[in-house]
């Protein structure tokens, strides 16, 4: 009969060869940390100066080839309407909207534009299993609907719930989301349609270290109009659109418990073991397997063996 | 050789206007003109006819125009730089406060350590951080329209349809609105 490997010393190597494998997986993931792209762009969006005229609406509209609106963008009856409960919210026809903010102890209300941040490292992008989303060096998270299947889990990965699925269209379904412009302008260095289109000023463009600077200046020159924060410099690892306010974030309807490092950090452990499970335990269980059952086996033998002397 | 009449006319009148403008000599609301015809964003609205008189009335130079009708300025952060500076010469406010705002020449001048004026405003969003919050504050108007129409182009812009006075169409709750 051939040696057969001890049950101690299977069990001692499969350990150490698998205690080995996730401690080197989990040393790279740890060293990937992710500054992002050194010269990516933003948008500084100035709570204070936004008086909600819709025109970056209207902007985004026609750049995008959405569809026509319900209401015209000059319309402003739209800042009351709810929708289960809710403000409105992006969806397939509008990439971004403005919100209308009554803040109790404020003369005037607050207006706040709602668009996709371009994350630094985005969960839709890290939650995409066939990778349909990618990041470019220029600060967008573009999406490229030939090889996304519909799953919607970017849906789910969003800290802002902003990607939106196309369920009007059953033969051309689609995630629907701000790119940036990325295609029409931002390769050209220009700035986005609502940038552009913004009268106030509300909305400023530009690297976003030279943004961080910006509105670092502005609240420091001008001392209580701003709350001392810039939403979107840490917020889920960072983000390229990034806010500043002269209310406490939560009353302009800000998700203030949105980490303050990417979304992608919660599951970097979990996934670098993944391949580690796939690879190692198929092997390791059958391995278990066969020595559990190998004792059913030999007596199974040595009964044929014995009915085979009789 | 002999001299161009009109070179001269033109010289001339090169020269008034550079002794207008020049820092030390300042100007006050009687230099200012009746109106500005505010027409170069002019696109989705009509060009605006400005009241600089009515407005000359109702505030002062400064809260406009910052330093720049000729008068020194006195706030110590900005003498530091412009004690000097030809930009206090400057009335118009296109000639500090650029149309095309954003674009790439704006953002490579970020990189620019010396400067220290990184937040200007362009030529938009000079006018209407400007106008908007004076507007707001005085009780004057302060909707879109009511201080330039909109242009067909501005109608299909924004999606306006039904009647073509240039009036924006369902412009209700002005007050709950503003701001």
């Amino acid at each position: 009969m051939n040696k057969l490997i001890n049950r101690r010393g299977f069990l001692q190597g499969s350990l150490v060869a698998s205690a080995a494998a996730t401690v080197s997986l989990a040393k790279k993931s740890e060293a990937a940390t992710f500054e992002g792209y050194p010269n990516a762009m933003g948008v500084l969006v100035d709570l204070s100066r936004c008086v909600g005229c819709r025109s970056c609406e209207a902007a985004c509209n026609k750049e995008q080839n959405l569809p026509a609106p319900a209401k015209p963008f000059n319309d402003f009856s739209v800042f009351d309407e709810m929708q289960h409960g809710q403000k409105r919210r992006t969806d397939e026809t509008r990439y971004t909207i403005v919100n209308r903010y009554d803040i109790p102890g404020r003369e005037h209300p607050l207006f706040r534009k709602i668009q996709c941040n371009h994350c630094q490292e985005p969960a839709c992008l890290t939650s995409c299993f066939v990778n349909a989303y990618t990041k470019t060096p220029e600060g967008a998270v573009i999406y490229d609907p030939d090889v996304c299947v519909g799953c919607r889990t970017c849906m789910v990965a969003c800290p802002f719930y902003i990607p939106t699925f196309r369920y009007s269209s059953a033969f051309h379904p689609r995630i629907m989301k701000c790119v940036f412009c990325y295609d029409t302008r931002l390769t050209k260095g220009l700035p986005p349609a609502c940038v552009e289109s913004c009268p106030q000023e509300a909305l400023t463009f530009g690297r976003r270290s030279d943004l961080l600077d910006m509105g670092k200046q502005r609240i420091r020159e001008n001392p209580g109009a701003y709350v001392d924060h810039i939403y979107g410099e840490h917020e889920a690892g960072g983000t390229a659109w990034m806010y500043i306010s002269p209310a406490p974030f939560e009353q302009a309807g800000f998700d203030v418990t949105v980490p303050k490092e990417p979304i992608l950090n919660y599951v970097k452990d979990f996934l670098s073991i993944v391949p580690m499970v796939l690879t190692i335990w198929p092997a390791l269980f059958a391995g278990f397997h066969l020595l559990a059952t190998r004792k059913d086996k030999m007596e199974q033998q040595k009964k044929n063996e014995n009915e085979g002397e009789v | 050789m002999t001299i161009n009449p009109k070179a001269v006319l033109a010289a001339a009148v090169l020269l008034l206007a550079g002794t207008l403008t020049t820092p030390g000599r300042a100007m006050d609301q009687l230099d200012a003109p009746e109106t500005v015809t505010i027409d170069a964003l002019a696109d989705l609205y009509k060009p605006v006819e400005f009241s600089h008189k009515r407005h000359a009335q109702l505030a002062r130079c400064k809260d406009c125009h910052h330093h720049t009708t000729g008068q020194q300025d006195m706030d110590p952060n900005c003498v530091r730089c412009h004690a000097q500076s030809p930009e206090t010469g400057r009335v118009s406010c296109q000639d500090c406060h650029i149309k095309k705002q954003f674009y790439p020449e704006q953002v490579i001048a970020g990189n620019n350590p010396n400067i220290y004026h990184i937040d200007k405003p362009g030529l938009k969003g000079a006018y209407h951080l400007n106008c908007v919050p004076c507007h707001i504050k005085k009780n004057a108007p302060s909707e879109c329209d009511s201080c330039h129409a909109l242009t067909d182009k501005g109608r299909d812009f924004f999606h306006v349809g039904g009647e073509k006075n240039g009036k924006a169409g369902p412009a209700k709750g002005k007050d709950e609105h503003a701001r």
